[in-house]
């Protein structure tokens, strides 16, 4: 038997892309208080975002949505043993240096926020923790990846229960991937310059025809369904925010997506799990909203 | 060709699946009992044990894969794998099962939160140096006399060397993800064994 006493590194972009890695075929699950994230791990969520409201409410409510309490955090952390996410405002650094203190295991610098800066997102190759950001096409997700994101969700359209903004972003990402996949190496550079993207990652993905990253999915998925079709889709793992606590039952409706998301594949299963659920959330017709949330960030 | 599962219900499966394709194996994801009895050998790899452990008991995978462990199905465990194939669970949920397979002790997150998750080179017995990454990773406290320990760590943190891949007759477990690296070796020895 041998031993090893090498010294280990932290932080490695290995490691920090490595739990997203993990978290695949899983279910996220937005969380406000202790008693929510042990009904989300009881259902078999990969992870928790603790957050002060889902979405909806912040939708609803209206006013400036930050960072959410430390201690709420803390409380959830100690409830709960699968890893645990939180939110910090596009840009606003110090709130994500918060979050990294408070040993958070993943940060989302998330629309869903009030901007904090209009420019600028975080630098995220200066933290220690990973970053999760959301993406409405290509070159947003390749410019998120640029600033250090080691996960990206497709973003969608949160706190309406409605999915098909969800669809149209994953759909535009992964067609734009197929356009650089078949296309000729000498159109990269234009294909780069329209995607507003850096070349060195273009030229990646051109190569190996997907993200660097996995690529999750957030903002509208309601229903096992809506699980099974991202998932189809191409997502490699969901978030659910509002859709799990606002429903009817929401207890039942974690695990009935939990399932779905494993079985994506198989509709008998998604059928089972959906029959008698209760409703799911109301939800908007996005035409209708007066704030679109996916088109924060730059 | 050997026919190898790999257990799909949650976590890195795609990456064991390509390891052990290009090491020329029949790879079947598995997500049923009926998957299940067709493969000579299981791996169990990384993700959330909890969420494995949930959808192992609603697939009904649970009891047939706990029959086939002790009958003899060659498995092997990375991470999350590990704490199911245990005998024992710390820090885990207060109603958390393992298989047992492993007479040891795991402490989940042993090493810390993912901020304090780490890659560190490995030697381990008959196959020499290879890249460890452990992420929010189990740490094995206690183990018998059964438990053939193949690796070991000092992390450095005054708690002294602890192993982190070990083998007991046909059931393999890393504390690490061999599968996160492009070093197919622990995959080459797990697939000897069949």
């Amino acid at each position: 038997m041998s031993s090893s006493k090498n010294p280990s590194v932290t932080a490695t972009a290995l490691v920090k892309r490595g739990l997203a890695d993990m978290l695949r075929g899983g279910v996220i699950m937005d969380v406000v208080n202790p008693e929510q994230s042990k009904i989300a791990e009881d259902a078999g969520a990969v992870a928790v975002m603790a957050l002060e409201r889902v979405p909806a409410d912040i939708r609803r409510d209206g006013g400036v949505a930050r960072m959410s309490d430390p201690l709420m955090i803390q409380e959830i952390q100690a409830a709960v043993t699968i890893p645990v996410m939180a939110k910090a405002r596009i840009g606003h650094f110090a709130e994500a240096q918060i979050l990294q203190a408070l040993d958070v295991d993943y940060i989302d610098e998330s629309e869903v926020l009030t901007p904090a800066d209009e420019e600028n997102h975080i630098d995220k190759w200066r933290f220690s923790v990973p970053f999760v950001c959301g993406a409405t096409n290509l070159g947003e997700a390749l410019r998120r990846i640029s600033e250090g994101a080691c996960l990206i969700r497709s973003k969608g359209e949160a706190g309406t229960g409605n999915v098909v903004e969800a669809v149209r972003h994953l759909r535009t990402i992964n067609a734009q991937m197929r356009r650089l996949h078949s296309a000729d190496q000498n159109e990269l550079y234009a294909l780069a310059k329209d995607l507003q993207a850096p070349l060195a990652l273009v030229q990646e993905v051109a190569q190996v025809g997907k993200l660097p990253v996995p690529l999750f999915c957030a903002g509208g998925i309601s229903t096992p369904a809506d699980a099974s079709l991202v998932l189809q889709l191409g997502a490699e793992a969901v978030f659910v925010g509002s859709g799990i606590f606002k429903s009817e039952d929401p207890e039942r409706m974690a695990r009935a997506i939990v399932e779905a998301t494993t079985h994506f594949e198989d509709p008998s299963v998604v059928a089972k799990v959906s029959t008698g659920l209760g409703s799911a959330m109301k939800g908007w017709e996005t035409a209708s909203l007066e704030q679109r949330l996916a088109e924060r960030g730059w | 060709m050997t026919r190898v599962g790999v257990l799909a219900l949650q976590g890195d499966v795609g990456e064991h699946v390509s390891m052990l394709e290009s090491l020329g194996c029949e790879v079947v994801k598995v997500r049923t009992v009926e998957d299940l009895n067709s493969v000579e050998g299981l791996v169990l790899p990384g993700g959330e044990s909890t969420t494995i452990a949930y959808l192992l008991t609603t697939s009904g995978l649970k009891d047939v894969l706990g029959a086939k462990i002790s009958q003899g199905l060659p498995v092997f465990g990375t991470c999350a794998g590990l704490i199911l194939l245990s005998s024992e669970v710390l820090d885990g949920r207060s109603d958390q099962w393992s298989y047992g397979a492993l007479s040891l002790s795991v402490r989940r997150n042993g090493y810390g939160r993912q901020i304090a998750s780490f890659e560190s080179p490995l030697e381990v017995k008959d196959v020499g140096t290879v890249p460890g990454v452990f992420i929010r990773a189990p740490r094995i406290e206690t183990y018998s006399d059964d438990v053939e320990v193949l690796a070991t760590l000092d992390h450095g943190d005054g708690l002294g060397e602890h192993p982190v891949f070990v083998r007991q007759h046909q059931v393999w477990g890393a504390s690490f993800h061999p599968e996160l690296t492009g070093d197919a070796r622990l995959h080459q020895l797990f697939l000897n064994s069949l």
